[in-house]
């Protein structure tokens, strides 16, 4: 459509004015929106207030869609259970008798494990959940990738705990609300989860590649051991992660490490359990020593 | 006259309807990231973006130069994007835009629909070299069936927004 023709403001200096006006106004705009995206890559945290209140809000929405959303995905999935259901009936029967053996020998190994431990004399308690919650949201529209979770702060859950789901690691949480908190997911860019081999406790970080993939980088630059079905658990360095936990099966060899599948699917886990962090003492001592040493900096500047 | 026609004559449209329904159709738009879709892609179309071009293609000159800043700002409360992005981006396709009608050449809606698709391009590159410029400057091909159902959900949108558009200004 052609813009209209009154917009053409002849020689009425008023109107010119306020077509001018508005330009400024519009470059304005664009200007301040910098200096607000400067200020919020400079510091991440900030502006979390504003983003808590648009989460809060659409939360409510969010999670009576998410119950009906659950009802529909398992009905789907109820439906294509009953084809090919004798096969998979035998296919399952043989599985189950094999676990079955595993699982003494798993016995066995557990006990084991324990008379070891106690004779080391390692006392380590296993983290219990803060809360257990479904996910409701994420930025889907965004490249970031940050989950929106169905409990917040008066349910005990703060910034930094590590979410998990039964598969493996989820993310951590990021930001909380009252009853909502983002989770920052692993597979986001700006996530980096201090990872292990499973096989052999070779330590490795791995960051985010925003779509559904981490890149594995090995601690000893140089070399690359990995291999594709390689098992990469929490390595419990950094006091955030419990160890242990499982995050990403290797997929292929990069040029500097690999390309690792995230084995937990927020998408599919129905629910979340929010652990919490790790060795939170240590955390605190990283955070202060931190704090101490920008705090020394700013002083030595001066 | 007779009473039961004085309602619906010389009737006018409500202010508020007509002043409020385009921003909140725009709100409504960004706030689609409520949904319960969790997923590993950008995938989901920008709806707020879609729908403030709509009405920005189908009626030149209803919104002001700077209108494009607050209602970005209000788009990065749910978007998940650094804040200030949507804010900055939309600030500038407006002003592209308002630039473009003072040529005063006419447009169909074939090229409503390129406008709308390299905004939207533009858009979602910008608004992921934002987060971490160089990392992502090798990956952007994530983006594509983001961008793809972008474009190809406009004209749904722009239809959706007509129909709105009417009953806004509806006697």
């Amino acid at each position: 459509m052609a813009a209209p023709k009154h917009r053409r403001p002849g020689f009425s200096k008023r109107a010119q004015y306020s077509i001018f006006a508005s330009y400024l106004l519009g470059i304005l705009g664009a200007v301040i929106g910098l200096l607000l995206l400067a200020i919020s890559i400079l510091d991440p945290r900030g502006f979390a207030v504003l983003r808590t209140i648009g989460a809060e809000a659409t939360a409510p929405v969010s999670k009576t869609l998410s119950e009906v959303g659950g009802a529909t995905g398992e009905f789907g999935e109820e439906v294509s259970a009953y084809f090919a259901a004798a096969s998979k009936n035998a296919e399952m029967q043989r599985e189950l008798d094999s676990y079955r053996i595993e699982i003494l020998e798993a016995r066995a190994l557990k006990q084991e494990n324990e008379r070891l431990k106690r004779l080391l004399d390692l006392n380590e308690e296993v983290p219990e959940a803060v809360a257990m919650a479904r996910l409701i949201s994420s930025t889907s529209s965004s490249s970031r990738r940050i989950a929106t979770l169905g409990v917040g702060n008066t349910s005990g859950v703060e910034a930094g705990q590590p979410v998990r789901a039964p598969e493996g690691l989820v993310g951590r949480v990021l930001e909380t609300g009252p009853t909502t908190a983002r989770i920052l997911l692993v597979s986001d860019g700006q996530n980096v989860t201090p990872v292990k081999r499973a096989s052999d406790e070779l330590p490795a970080f791995a960051t985010g590649l925003g779509d559904g993939t981490v890149e594995v980088k090995p601690i000893n630059l140089g070399t690359n051991p990995f291999k594709g079905g390689d098992l990469l658990i929490t390595s419990g360095s950094g006091g955030l992660y419990s160890p242990g936990i499982p995050v990403a099966v290797v997929i292929r060899q990069s040029d500097t490490g690999a390309i690792a599948r995230i084995l937990a699917n927020p998408a599919k886990a129905s629910h979340v359990i929010v652990q919490p962090i790790f060795q939170a003492e240590t955390v605190r001592q990283a955070e202060q020593d931190e704090a101490d040493r920008l705090a020394g900096d700013a002083a030595g500047g001066d | 006259m007779a009473k039961a026609y004085r309602s619906r004559l010389n009737r006018q449209p409500s202010q508020l309807r007509i002043k409020v329904v385009p921003a909140v159709t725009v709100i409504l738009g960004s706030m689609i990231t409520a949904l319960p879709l969790i997923t590993d892609y950008p995938i989901l179309p920008p709806m707020g973006l879609l729908i403030l071009l709509a009405w920005r293609l189908i009626r030149p000159g209803y919104w002001p130069v700077w209108a494009g800043f607050p209602l970005g700002l209000v788009d990065d409360m749910f978007s998940g994007q650094p804040f200030g992005s949507a804010a900055l981006l939309w600030s500038l396709i407006f002003i592209a835009l308002e630039t473009l009608d003072n040529r005063g050449v006419g447009r169909d809606y074939w090229q409503d629909w390129l406008i709308a698709s390299l905004s939207i391009i533009f858009v979602l590159i910008c608004g992921m070299l934002v987060i971490d410029f160089q990392s992502n400057l090798l990956r952007l091909e994530i983006l594509v069936p983001q961008i793809l159902l972008s474009i190809l959900l406009y004209p749904f949108v722009t239809r959706l927004i007509g129909a709105v558009d009417s009953w806004r200004v509806a006697r």
